[in-house]
């Protein structure tokens, strides 16, 4: 993070959806049902939101098809950026959702599989509209040197890939922005791993957003000051009335991080 | 009634635009197409775009649009966005250097890797940033520093200094908007910068350029 630009650091609610409705997973089990995302959608624009991101969980076609229709609606009411993640395999699966009006698509698990698919969307839309998303485990013991892997399958299946080294790669092959999400912290409401954001953040040019374990709008600031994060993303201190983004907003303000200025709505 | 045509080039998401021009014109008609006839009937013009210049040239060319777009930004209230803000230059230094439509004199740089090493950038320039207007235009009316949203890697530089409308800070100061006679251009993306975003697209809608472009009185 640097002082010396006029950019605002951004506040990131996560919508996760699962056949068309808002649900958010604790550590992604025991989901709760949270609500209608174009209603969701609509309370974080008039709150003031910088950007909306999408999580598409649906396990079936079914699903993801819903998908597209919920990315439709939400674009045409609300005019805010918006990253839709989840289920997106081939460039074809990346045009689908932008042309349904997603600004960024994020890839996940298919950038494991095939790394190739990163560099072919970003030639294809422009590196501007590809996230990859990033879901790193500490893997080093107490002792060692800080160390983080890359999970795929929520966090269930280790590939062996070292997590910095593999945001440097997603950065050279032509993502725009990495959505980085510390598995350990993930639904725990303890924080982001700093040291991971803070190590991916130094590590590569683009914009890193913080995610994974907000509980508090202490935690929000620590991503940025101590993490170095370009943005946070958060989703059940949003969802269930806890916090508004105003009160995000103004945590940011009282310390000190250059924060857009929302007229109220 | 009034006519806006969203040009269709298969450069990004024209659905918001669409829906943001929508939502600020009700009683217009918003049509998102790549026809020379149908854009020729369109009272104003938008041309939008996300990605790299080249394939924004070759697409152009691909669905003989060049003519058009230069013909049109001569006649019509016309707005660039983004991409297409770049376009309307002569050479954009991307991929090693690309020439554009020419229809403003100027050119386009990318953030210098350095500046990014020296100031701690990130580039893209992704997120929301403060404009300066630099003039009175009505493109800008209503409008204080208004925060936009930006995501680019490239900006515009005009050979004219008139030519700027408004500036932003990321490191440098960069030329954010433009305008020359009938045609404005903005960097940042006014159909997903919320209230001040549909204000500038709405003062767009309602702008009457003094030269002799139409706006707004054809009776479709």
């Amino acid at each position: 993070m640097t002082q010396s630009d006029g950019l605002a650091r951004r506040i990131i609610p996560c919508l996760d959806v699962d056949r068309g409705r808002v649900v958010k997973g604790v550590r992604f089990e025991n989901i709760r049902d949270a609500g209608d995302p174009v209603e969701i959608a609509r309370r974080y624009d008039s709150e003031g939101a910088d950007e909306i991101t999408f999580l598409d969980i649906s396990a079936s076609h079914e699903g993801r098809d819903t998908m597209v229709d919920v990315v439709e609606q939400v674009a045409g009411q609300v005019f805010m950026p918006l990253t839709v993640g989840g289920g997106i395999r081939e460039a074809d699966d990346v045009r689908r959702m932008l042309r349904a009006g997603a600004d960024k698509v994020a890839i996940n698990t298919a950038a494991v599989h095939r790394p190739e698919l990163v560099a072919e969307a970003a030639e294809r839309f422009g590196s501007q509209c590809i996230v990859v998303a990033v879901d790193a485990k500490q893997v080093s013991q107490a002792e060692e040197p800080l160390r983080w892997e890359i999970f795929t399958h929520g966090g269930r299946r280790p590939t062996g890939l070292d997590a910095v080294e593999w945001a440097q790669r997603m950065a050279e092959l032509g993502a725009g922005e990495l959505l980085l999400t510390s598995m350990d912290r993930d639904g725990t409401r303890s924080g982001f791993d700093l040291a991971l954001t803070r190590a991916v953040s130094d590590a590569v040019t683009i914009p890193v957003i913080a995610s994974g374990g907000v509980g508090s709008l202490d935690h929000l600031v620590d991503g940025f000051i101590h993490g170095g994060a370009d943005a946070v993303l958060a989703a059940s201190i949003f969802h269930f009335g806890e916090y508004r983004i105003g009160e995000a907003r103004e945590a940011l303000v009282r310390a000190g991080i250059p924060s857009r200025e929302v007229e109220a709505a | 009634m009034n006519r806006i045509a969203v040009i269709d080039y298969g450069m990004g998401n024209l659905h918001s635009m669409a829906k943001a021009l929508e939502k600020v014109a009700p009683r217009s008609r918003v049509v998102v197409t790549a026809d020379a006839d149908e854009l020729a009937r369109a009272d104003r013009i938008v041309f939008p775009g996300v990605g790299a210049m080249a394939a924004c040239m070759s697409e152009l060319q691909r669905l003989d649009l060049v003519e058009t777009v230069r013909r049109l930004s001569r006649e019509r209230p016309f707005l660039g966005v983004c991409l297409g803000m770049q376009a309307l230059f002569g050479h954009s230094e991307e991929s090693g250097g690309q020439a554009g439509l020419g229809i403003l004199p100027g050119r386009v740089r990318g953030f210098s890797p350095e500046l990014a090493e020296t100031h701690g950038l990130k580039i893209p320039h992704m997120g929301w940033n403060r404009a300066r207007a630099r003039q009175d235009h009505p493109l800008w009316s209503g409008l204080d520093a208004p925060w936009f949203y930006f995501v680019h890697s490239f900006y515009c530089q005009p050979d004219r200094d008139e030519d700027v409308l408004a500036e932003c800070d990321y490191g440098q100061a960069f030329c954010c908007a433009v305008a020359h006679e009938n045609v404005v251009a903005v960097q940042f993306h006014p159909e997903k910068s919320q209230a001040a975003g549909l204000r500038l697209l709405s003062n767009f809608v309602e702008w009457r350029p003094e030269t002799g472009a139409r706006g707004g009185s054809r009776v479709a």
